[in-house]
């Protein structure tokens, strides 16, 4: 347990989540153990007391997150509702509390995966790993980032930035991670064997997290060779999928793509109307937020347009498409396919980018960072136009 | 009926109102009935489902089986009968026959569904008819008719002439002639299947039950959980074990087939090996070539993982499909789906059928052909000849020879699809499950191989006992609210508590329902211990710490370390609150306010 601990520690400094030797977790089987000492523990041993968990996670966030999550947890809201599409599927919403207090924690986890402590930090937890938890917090980080500079946007566009909003996003602004000017250089087709083909997918997976274009460690990659798509596992963390590719047959013969990522089916239809080998599919944060704006505040389909809106929409050349994870009759797996037939990418609302390339990866993941830095322009120049 | 004023008085937040508050007493031997209003104390306790059925069960739990005033309980949960997904389960419960422990199952079909529309929320049947009869109710009318004409009759057979009184829930021949893993069928084809309550109803002389009800259940909230319905279907969307390409809405439960194989944890020939190399040529894939099958499933699901084929043959389970090729080391396909179909007809578990067979198998030394397995499987549900050895499960028939480890059991329960030797949280959830060698109660296969909510290490202990703890609580919850398990891979307790806070119209958390969900299972501890369960009875086959599996593919299957998993089940028993001897503690009882159950 104490290596998972601190694992995932070392994770949420690597990710830029939290600043070293901030984050505490506890784990719990028959025994609890911290990766830590710290004085919050008392605490936090009695959050685990009035729950059924396994695991416990307590952090503030680093820069820009910590300023941003404060705004957004500040004067009376007792709870954040991003519309970013991890938020919509997994969270909820991220309830907010003022004091750091195990009867206030226990109550809102009660419900929710986290709750965050104005000015104190984020706690969440996990009932099966330490894993779940960190999860959980970098899906808060994320989420509120995306609110937050969706919010600025929206709120130039009324006229209606606060001083305090302006001083947040200034400061947000220095925090920013940097681009490469260029791409790593991955391997190269042709692949000649199976392990040369799970090397190459595990390298893109890393690069993907490595240049921060996914949201913590999650989303998926896929290279067709020969008649088998080899597809990140669901759940698996791109910067570790060594033992976490699935070897799917074309032809449908065997099952084990059942553990394979949710957009599985996805990227199938991709490879079939495309004839493109390789897919990257990250939640570079720009793409999204951009991906999110719209000017009709009144429009009919506000609330659900991440599954409605009817709009053809476009960044630049990238179209945006909407559709929720996986298959269902909102699925992203019937409005991304098409779109993805004649563009270099293609980004689903709220959610995240996809891109391919013909042989291998290094196409895929030139037009991820370009898109996304295509996004992040496009995006400042936004403000200034208004 | 034991009372619980201390925990009540305790102030626990968890209330609401449980469905109807209505339970059917039938008395088969007075020819007897009446409804009984719950006291809305002991619904807001134990939820509904198999919460409420242990209930019933608790003061009776130390009777011999056919004992006919022990209970054969049905009881559906609060949200049966509503819109909620994936919610149109029941629970059926007694005390095993084949164990000797309690004997639950989770059982889908249109059962829970009829009966709540008939304004009840659960049945609970003690007594004995003189003669072989069946209970029919529809809405508040209920009826014990005379079912001589069915005698010996197949389950199906007898859902074919029954079906326009509602939905059926029937035994077939195999309790008739006393198998111990004699199963309860539901409109067919949805079994009852573990632990032989088949047999306790033969033992009632009672043949089956139908029920047609023309309510309307109630809800407090169709907004909300009209909204909370969409919360988890979305959910179950972003689920690839689920809605994904191979999941089971498009493979059937079937889909687990190839992955376990690839995983080289499939037990083969009576869990000397763990994998078997025809096996890619018997998955979903093949099946669905040669039937060509459509979906179909239990009320108030999307995910509809059943299958028939064109031809209207019922698919096997991957459960049924794995005993019934890997298990006995047949390779014929068609082998599988009549193994299948005389189990289902004859009302048997496949589970333990298969794996009897396979002690058999190994006892015997008899390769079995396909002709050789229709032949047992006949004479088992017949009772006759080898058949009736071997329809008292593989432990007796293993002790009978002589060689007892033999058996794949625990509990006498036999072992399912899951070869501990490849998921180590499935080791210790096999013998901490309360009903025996059981897959469901923790579904450790849902993190060690499904990565769902995460992948866990399935070569490891570490922090198994914990895990496996919570997840039997969860389930124990599942069961209760009579939902359906494989909904787990996509959302949680979280979801379903807002469910069930826009049914019953009162406030609760995954967390309130986690504490109900840990007294439920303590209280099987208790029934157990009552039992004279004890450690002793926590334990795999020997051959599981001795034997190693068939490695391959750079995957190694060690046998599992002896010393290692006995600290995971010490752990496990002390976070349970156990004794050494897994014998439940006063002081942990009286922290979960039921120290009068001790």
């Amino acid at each position: 347990m104490k290596k998972l601990l601190e694992k995932y520690s070392a994770k949420m400094v690597s990710a830029g989540l939290a600043e070293s030797g901030n984050p505490l977790l506890g784990g719990l089987d028959a025994e609890l153990e911290w990766n830590r000492e710290d004085p919050a523990i008392p605490v936090l041993e009695e959050v685990f007391g009035g729950l059924s968990i396994n695991s416990l996670l307590f952090s503030l966030p680093a820069e820009p997150y910590r300023s941003i999550i404060d705004y957004l947890a500040s004067g009376d809201v007792h709870s954040i509702k991003p519309e970013d599409s991890e938020t919509r599927t997994f969270m909820h919403d991220l309830p907010v509390i003022r004091d750091f207090r195990s009867d206030l924690i226990i109550e809102k986890l009660r419900k929710r995966k986290s709750v965050i402590i104005r000015g104190k930090g984020i706690v969440t937890w996990g009932t099966v790993s330490p894993e779940q938890a960190f999860i959980f917090y970098s899906s808060v980080c994320f989420s509120c980032f995306v609110k937050f500079f969706s919010d600025y946007l929206r709120d130039s566009r009324r006229g209606s930035l606060s001083r305090e909003q302006e001083r947040v996003f200034r400061n947000a602004l220095k925090n920013l991670d940097k681009y490469p000017d260029e791409p790593p250089a991955l391997m190269s087709a042709p692949f000649g064997n199976r392990e040369d083909v799970y090397r190459a997918v595990a390298q893109a997976g890393r690069m993907t997290v490595e240049h921060r274009l996914v949201d913590s460690f999650f989303g998926n990659v896929s290279l067709k060779w020969g008649d088998t798509l080899f597809i990140s596992q669901t759940t698996s963390s791109l910067d570790e999928l060594e033992g976490c590719i699935d070897p799917c047959p074309l032809d449908g013969s065997a099952c084990t793509s059942i553990t394979a990522s949710s957009e599985f089916s996805a990227h199938m239809d991709i490879l079939r109307l495309t004839g493109m080998k390789a897919i990257l599919h990250g939640h570079p944060r720009f793409s999204v937020i951009m991906s999110m704006d719209c000017e009709k505040e009144n429009c009919e389909f506000r609330g659900s347009c991440h599954i409605r809106c009817p709009e053809p929409r476009f960044i630049g050349d990238i179209p945006v498409v909407p559709g929720e994870v996986g298959t269902g009759p909102y699925g992203l797996s019937n409005t991304l396919p098409p779109a993805m037939r004649n563009s270099r990418g293609v980004i689903v609302r709220g959610h995240g980018l996809f891109t391919v390339s013909g042989e291998d990866f290094n196409g895929a993941f030139r037009n991820l960072l370009s898109i996304e830095r295509m996004c992040r322009e496009e995006y400042f120049k936004l403000p200034e136009r208004i | 009926m034991i009372q619980f004023k201390t925990l009540l008085l305790k102030g626990y937040s968890y209330a609401m109102t449980v469905g109807w508050g209505r339970i059917l007493h039938v008395d088969l031997s007075s020819g007897k009935h009446r409804f009984e209003d719950i006291d809305p104390d002991v619904s807001r306790l134990w939820i509904g489902g198999k919460g409420l059925a242990g209930y019933y069960l608790l003061p009776e739990i130390t009777r011999s089986p056919d004992d006919p005033a022990l209970p054969l309980i049905f009881m559906a949960g609060p949200l049966t009968g509503t819109p909620a997904p994936a919610s149109g389960r029941i629970c059926v419960m007694s005390k095993s026959p084949l164990t000797g422990a309690i004997g639950d199952c989770s059982v889908g079909g249109g059962f829970g569904w009829q009966l709540k529309k008939a304004g009840i929320d659960g049945i609970v049947i003690t007594g004995v008819s003189r003669r072989l009869c069946g209970i029919e109710i529809s809405d508040e009318n209920v009826s014990i008719e005379d079912a001589g004409r069915l005698e010996g009759t197949g389950t199906n057979e007898i859902y074919s002439r029954l079906k326009d009184k509602g939905s059926v829930a029937c035994i077939g021949p195999a309790a008739e002639h006393g198998v111990l893993f004699s199963s309860i069928m539901v409109d067919g084809t949805f079994a009852a299947g573990r632990g032989g309550l088949g047999l306790v109803s033969a033992s009632k002389n009672l043949k089956y039950v139908t029920v047609h009800g023309t309510g309307v259940v109630p809800v407090h909230d169709q907004e909300k959980l009209r909204k909370a319905g969409e919360d988890i279907r979305r959910l179950i969307a972003a689920t690839p074990a689920l809605t994904g390409e191979h999941g089971l809405q498009n493979c059937g439960t079937a889909a687990c087939y190839d992955l376990i194989s690839c995983r080289r944890m499939m037990p083969t020939a009576n869990f000397r090996k763990t994998f078997f190399p025809p096996a890619q040529s018997m998955n979903s894939h093949a099946f669905a070539d040669a039937y060509r099958p459509k979906r179909y499933g239990c009320k108030a699901c999307h995910v509809l993982c059943k299958r028939v084929g064109e031809d209207g043959t019922h698919l096997p389970e991957f459960e049924t499909m794995s005993h019934f090729s890997a298990l006995i080391e047949n390779e014929n396909l068609s082998a599988v789906t009549e193994a299948n179909r005389i189990c289902n007809e004859a009302g048997m578990d496949t589970i333990s059928a298969g794996a009897t067979l396979a002690c058999f198998s190994e006892i015997s030394g008899e390769k079995l052909t396909p002709a050789r397995i229709t032949e047992l499987l006949l004479d088992i549900a017949a009772g006759k000849g080898e058949g009736s050895e071997l329809g008292q499960g593989s432990l007796r028939f293993a002790e009978s020879k002589g060689c007892s480890d033999l058996s794949m059991s625990v509990k006498g329960m036999e072992l399912p699809g899951y070869d501990p030797r490849g998921a180590y949280g499935m080791a210790l959830g096999y013998v901490t499950s309360t009903r025996g060698a059981c897959h469901l109660r923790a579904y450790p296969i849902s993190h060690e191989i499904l990565r769902k909510p995460v992948a866990t290490d399935r070569f490891s202990f570490a922090g198994k006992a914990r895990i496996v703890k919570i997840a039997e609580d969860m389930n124990a919850v599942i069961d209760s609210l009579t939902v359906c398990k494989f909904f787990l891979f996509g959302c949680s307790l979280e979801e379903y508590s807002s469910v069930l806070s826009a049914v019953t119209g009162t406030e609760t958390s995954a967390q309130d329902l986690l504490a109900a969900g840990e007294r439920i299972y303590f209280r099987e501890r208790v029934m157990n211990a009552k039992c004279g369960f004890t450690s002793d009875d926590d334990d795999l086959p020997p051959r599981f710490f001795a034997e190693e599996g068939s490695s391959g593919d750079g995957i190694d299957i060690p046998p599992l370390n002896r010393e290692d998993f006995l600290e995971a089940r010490s752990k496990y028993y002390r976070i349970r609150g156990l004794d050494g001897k897994g014998i439940p503690l006063e002081n942990f009882a009286e922290e979960l306010g039921l120290s009068e159950l001790l």
